[in-house]
């Protein structure tokens, strides 16, 4: 299995706050990565220095082969189109129809007829069982079903990596339930995920590895059975006790 | 003594013609150039921005009486004789670009930034994020203070009265001063403002409901 996401002594700071303090840390193909932490431990800032979003202080990121830290000079926008994100907001265009916000970067970006573009939007509204909602704008949608053409956006492009920031936060646990599930497809697919989580039997059960982080490091990592059962730091063992 | 009359009415008609030409010349020279501004005052470069800003900051410090003054009298003294007609139009031209730049600025950003996030990371550069997602979002917001910034341009043109431009209170005043009645006349010139001026303000009202702004 090779490496899509490697990543070396990452640092990152906003101002003089220290978020990310020398991060090591790998994502295989087909692997699902569940990161947990309280909150300001840096996960979500990590999250976000993987598809450029943020610039990194020092330290090496590999994204699909794309040098990451080097975010000046390397061509963002190829690094986009292999890793999809979606966040705890969801962030759908509001002025555009379910079916348009899928479409929209499908046209634009990856040049492809209105017809094509549609014919690949209905395939992923399908796959998050939301192909009766295209005609549907944003605000008429529920939470779930907001985020659930969040992930559908980001498939459509046909991502390598998909990031996920807290992306149930935002949702009651019977919507939340929706959007999981949606996931669980992804992964059972064989989708390569990295996600920020507070959902702790989520990622337990479907996690390969589950990272820890704690004051912006990699404070634990390993498979998910064995962090939750036998914590090796105190840290990560009060976390534990204090989530479940 | 020379009483007021249907010609004097059909003379302030001709005259809000004018009125109405030197709007519509300040609404799309300075939307033009205050839709420049507003992206100026939103790029990126710190440089761009700064020059956008000062020239707001200029403008906006300056009465438009005095911008007037100085396209008439001040380019002619200069060797440039402009006409009432054009000092006007390029008077307004700078001042409502300078006043649309600043309120449509606002509109861009009052987009949320989440959504400049979700379109970059979907692999939208910087002129596909605007065209596409974010001025989409923004022209909704704008709506509003947009007309209402028409309806005070369109009141606002009567100050080009001042170099000689005959508008509709020029008009008025040329009338006046040949029939004395005051009353009667400012009142019909009150009434054609009106008449310019309502349909612009109930055309934002179809437009907001139209464009749905508040429904997001």
């Amino acid at each position: 299995m090779s490496a899509i996401v490697s990543i070396q002594g990452l640092h990152k700071s906003f101002g003089t706050n220290k978020v990310l303090n020398g991060v090591s840390l790998e994502v295989k193909k087909g692997q699902m990565v569940a990161i947990i932490g309280r909150s300001g431990s840096g996960k979500s800032t990590l999250l976000r220095c993987l598809n450029g979003l943020e610039k990194v202080d020092s330290g090496e990121i590999y994204v699909c082969g794309h040098r990451v830290s080097d975010r000046d000079s390397i061509d963002l926008r190829e690094l986009r189109k292999k890793v999809g994100i979606v966040f705890q907001s969801y962030n759908l265009f509001p002025h555009l129809t379910v079916e348009r916000n899928i479409t929209l970067a499908l046209t634009t970006i990856k040049k492809l007829s209105v017809a094509e573009a549609q014919k690949v939007a209905d395939s992923v509204l399908k796959l998050v069982g939301l192909e009766k909602k295209k005609e549907a704008y944003p605000e008429q949608l529920s939470g779930g079903q907001q985020q659930r053409v969040a992930i559908a956006r980001s498939l459509a492009m046909a991502p390598e990596l998909m990031l996920f920031d807290e992306v149930t936060s935002a949702l009651d646990p019977e919507l939340t339930a929706e959007v999981l599930k949606v996931m669980e497809d992804l992964a059972k697919d064989g989708m390569t995920m990295a996600l920020v989580t507070h959902e702790m039997a989520f990622a337990r059960k479907l996690a390969d590895v589950l990272v820890f982080m704690h004051q912006g490091k990699v404070w634990e990592v390993g498979p998910p059975e064995e962090l939750f059962e036998r914590p090796k730091t105190i840290e990560l063992a009060k976390f534990v006790s204090s989530e479940l | 003594m020379n009483h007021f009359s249907f010609i004097h009415i059909s003379y302030l008609l001709q005259a809000a013609l004018w009125t109405i030409a030197l709007s519509l010349i300040a609404f799309v020279g300075g939307g033009l150039f205050g839709f420049i501004i507003a992206l100026l005052r939103t790029s990126r470069s710190t440089a761009l921005r700064r020059l956008a800003s000062g020239y707001i900051q200029i403008v906006q410090g300056i009465p438009l009486l005095v911008v007037l003054f100085i396209a008439y009298f001040g380019l002619s003294i200069a060797g440039f004789k402009l006409s009432a007609l054009v000092a006007a139009a390029i008077s307004f031209t700078i001042y409502c670009a300078a006043f649309l730049g600043e309120i449509w600025r606002g509109c861009i950003e009052a987009v949320p930034k989440t959504q400049w996030e979700a379109s970059e990371c979907l692999g939208f550069n910087r002129f596909e994020q605007l065209q596409k997602v974010i001025l989409p979002q923004a022209a909704r917001i704008a709506v509003p203070p947009t007309v209402g910034f028409m309806v005070q341009i369109v009141k606002n043109t009567s100050l080009a009265s001042i170099i000689g431009f005959v508008d509709l209170s020029r008009a008025g005043q040329i009338i006046n001063n040949s029939t004395f009645q005051p009353f009667t006349v400012f009142g019909v010139v009150a009434l054609i403002y009106f008449c310019i001026c309502y349909p612009l303000s109930s055309l934002s009202k179809s437009l907001e409901r139209k464009l749905n702004v508040g429904h997001r």
